[in-house]
C-alpha cells in the first residue's frame, strides 16, 4: 500500500482522503484500544470483579457498613457544599474577571488555574500553613468538617469560573442595558436576563467540581486527615481499606463512588443540554 | 439606580477578591514565609537530604517517561478520532475522559488489582521476574493513568478547526502520510500539543492519590517528591515539608506562565 505510487489521483477523490494510512486506520485503533486496555480498561474491569468477590452481601456490607455509610454520607453532603459554594463565588469570580475592571486584572486571571496547576499535597499545605495548629491569624481549622470543605474549594476553584466567563464574555450588554432602562433593578436584569444564559455553564461547571470533590484525596490527607466519623471521605476510607488488605471491600466502595461520579456527569450533561435548547 | 449598580459592583468585587485572597493567594505565600523563617541554609538543608533529592529525582524521571507516552498517544488517538470513521468512537471518548471522573486512590487500587503479586497477571508476572507494584513501573503506570485525557483533548478541538484541505491538498500533491502528518498537521497543531503536555506535567509531578498506593513510599527508593513532603509532616520536619511544597509550587507557576503563552499562540 505504496502511497506514492498513488499520488498521482485524480483531482476529485471517489471518498473524502481521511487518514487511512497513517500506519493503516486499523493498526491505529488497534494501538489505541490496546493502550487504553492495559492502563485504564482492565484495571477498572479488575475493580468491578474484586468488589463482587464476596458475593452481594459482602458489597452491601462494605457500603452499609456504619462507618462507610457515615463517610459516603460525608463525601456528598460535603461535596454538595462545595459544589454550592462554586457557584457562587465561582460566577461572582467570572463576572468581576469579565465586567469589572482594575489594576492587576490580567494576573488575576491567571491565577485562577493555579489549584489545577498545584499538587493537591501542596494545595493541603498551603491551606495548613494560614488555617492549621500554627495559624498566624489564630484560626485553627485542621482535622476539621470545615478543612474539608475548604481543601475541596481550593481544588475546585476554576471549574465554575472556567466556563462561565468565556460564556459571560459572550452575552449581549445590549439586552442588559434595554432591561435596566425600562427599569429592572441591576438583580432583575441579572435573573432575568443575563442567568438564564448562564445556567448551562454554570451546570456543566457544577458536574465537574462534584466528580472532583467525591474523589478528593491529596488535599486532605495533612489538613483534613480521615478521622472516622468526623472529617473521613470516602477516598481516604477506601485508602484505609487497602492498608489493612480489605481489598474486596475498597474495591466496593470504589465502585459505588465511581458509578456516582458518572452518573453525575452524564445527569449534568443532560441538564446542560436541556438548558442550552431552552436558554433561547 | 447608578449608586446601586456601582455599590454592587464594588461589592462583587471584594467579594471575588477576598475570596481568592483567602482560600488560594494568602495561604500560598504563607507557605514561602513558612518554608524561610529559619533561614535560607536551614531551608536549604532539609531539602538536600538524600532521601529528598532521590524524591524529586524520582518524580522527574516518572514524569519524563510518562509524558511521552501520552503525548504519542494523545496526538494519534486524536488523530484516529477526528480524521477516521469507525464503530465504537463514542465509547474510545468515553473511555478517554474517566480518569477525569475516578478518584486517584481508586485508580491506584484499580492498578493494584492487575498488576501486583496477587493480581490478575501477578503469576505471569512472578514467573518471568517483572516487579511493576511498590517499583517504577507502577509508579509510571499510575502517572500514565491520571494524565491520559489531557493531550487528547487540547488536540481533537484543533484538528476538528483547522479542517484536513490542506493535508488532503498535501495528499493529492504526492506527500506520504508521514510527510502530510510532519509538514502540515504537526505544524497545526503544535501549540495545542504544547499545552496539553504542560498541563499533563502539570498533574504527574504533583500526582499524590493514586501513586501512595501503587509505590510502597519506601524512602529513597519508591518515594516521590509529593509522597516525601506527607512523610516529611509526619516526622515533624514542617520546614522540609515546607521548602518541597514551595519547589512544586514554584514549578506549578512556570507551568501556569507556560500555559498562558501556549494559549496566546493558540488564539
Amino acid at each position: 500500500m505504496s502511497s506514492a505510487a498513488t499520488g498521482t489521483s485524480s483531482a476529485a477523490p471517489p471518498r473524502p482522503a481521511y487518514w487511512p494510512r497513517l500506519g493503516g486506520a486499523a493498526l491505529g485503533r488497534g494501538l489505541v484500544v490496546g493502550y487504553l486496555s492495559i492502563i485504564v480498561l482492565l484495571p477498572i474491569a479488575a475493580l468491578v470483579v474484586q468488589s463482587t468477590d464476596g458475593g452481594w452481601s459482602a458489597f452491601w456490607n462494605a457500603i452499609s457498613n456504619p462507618e462507610a455509610w457515615w463517610s459516603l454520607r460525608w463525601t456528598l453532603i460535603a461535596s454538595l457544599i462545595v459544589v454550592v459554594i462554586n457557584v457562587f463565588a465561582g460566577t461572582a469570580i467570572a463576572w468581576v474577571l469579565v465586567r469589572d475592571r482594575f489594576p492587576g486584572k490580567a494576573a488575576l486571571n491567571g491565577v485562577i488555574d493555579l489549584p489545577f496547576a498545584l499538587p493537591t499535597i501542596v494545595a493541603g499545605v498551603t491551606l495548613l500553613a494560614l488555617y492549621g495548629p500554627n495559624s498566624p491569624v489564630g484560626i485553627d481549622a485542621a482535622f476539621t468538617k470545615v478543612a474539608v470543605v475548604m481543601a475541596l474549594a481550593f481544588v475546585t476553584l476554576p471549574f465554575v469560573v472556567r466556563a462561565v466567563q468565556p460564556v459571560l464574555m459572550e452575552v449581549d450588554v445590549e439586552a442588559e442595558e434595554a432591561a435596566a432602562s425600562l427599569g429592572a433593578s441591576p438583580f432583575t436584569t441579572f435573573r432575568r436576563v443575563i442567568l438564564p444564559s448562564l445556567l448551562p455553564a454554570i451546570l456543566s461547571g457544577s458536574a465537574l467540581a462534584f466528580a472532583r470533590a467525591i474523589g478528593e484525596f491529596g488535599s486532605l490527607v495533612l489538613f483534613a486527615a480521615f478521622i472516622p466519623f468526623k472529617t473521613e471521605v470516602m477516598s481516604g476510607l477506601i485508602f484505609s481499606q487497602i492498608g489493612t488488605g480489605n481489598l474486596t471491600g475498597a474495591a466496593a466502595q470504589s465502585v459505588v463512588l465511581l458509578a456516582i461520579a458518572l452518573v453525575v456527569l452524564l445527569v449534568f450533561g443532560r441538564l446542560t443540554k436541556w438548558s442550552l435548547r431552552h436558554a433561547g | 439606580m447608578l449608586a446601586s449598580g456601582r455599590l454592587s459592583r464594588w461589592g462583587l468585587r471584594s467579594f471575588a477578591l477576598g475570596y481568592l485572597g483567602l482560600l488560594l493567594l494568602i495561604p500560598l505565600g504563607m507557605i514561602f514565609f513558612r518554608a524561610f523563617e529559619h533561614g535560607l541554609g536551614t531551608a536549604f538543608d532539609s531539602i538536600t537530604t538524600p532521601d529528598a533529592l532521590h524524591a524529586f529525582y524520582l518524580t522527574g524521571l516518572v514524569t519524563l517517561i510518562a509524558i511521552p507516552f501520552n503525548t504519542i498517544f494523545g496526538v494519534g488517538c486524536a488523530l484516529l478520532l477526528v480524521r477516521t470513521e469507525f464503530r465504537g468512537k463514542a465509547l474510545i471518548n468515553a473511555i478517554i475522559d474517566l480518569p477525569f471522573a475516578i478518584s486517584p486512590v481508586v485508580i491506584g487500587l484499580s492498578l493494584l488489582l492487575v498488576y501486583s503479586e496477587t493480581g490478575w497477571f501477578g503469576d505471569w508476572l512472578n514467573a518471568n521476574g517483572f516487579q511493576i507494584i511498590f517499583a517504577l513501573p507502577g509508579i509510571v503506570l499510575a502517572t500514565i493513568f491520571v494524565t491520559v485525557p489531557f493531550v487528547v483533548r487540547e488536540v481533537v478541538p484543533v484538528l476538528h478547526e483547522i479542517g484536513d484541505e490542506q493535508e488532503q491538498a498535501a495528499r493529492t500533491l504526492g506527500a506520504n502520510s508521514w510527510q502530510t502528518f510532519r509538514r502540515i498537521t504537526l505544524p497545526a497543531i503544535r501549540w495545542g500539543v504544547s499545552y496539553g503536555v504542560v498541563i499533563a506535567t502539570a498533574r504527574a509531578l504533583g500526582e499524590f492519590g493514586a501513586v501512595a498506593v501503587v509505590s510502597g513510599r519506601i524512602a529513597g527508593q519508591t518515594q516521590t517528591a509529593t509522597i516525601w513532603i506527607q512523610e516529611a509532616f509526619s516526622r515533624y520536619d514542617y520546614t522540609g515539608a515546607y521548602v518541597g511544597a514551595v519547589v512544586l509550587a514554584a514549578i506549578a507557576v512556570s507551568i501556569l506562565v507556560a500555559m498562558n503563552v501556549f494559549k496566546r499562540k493558540e488564539a
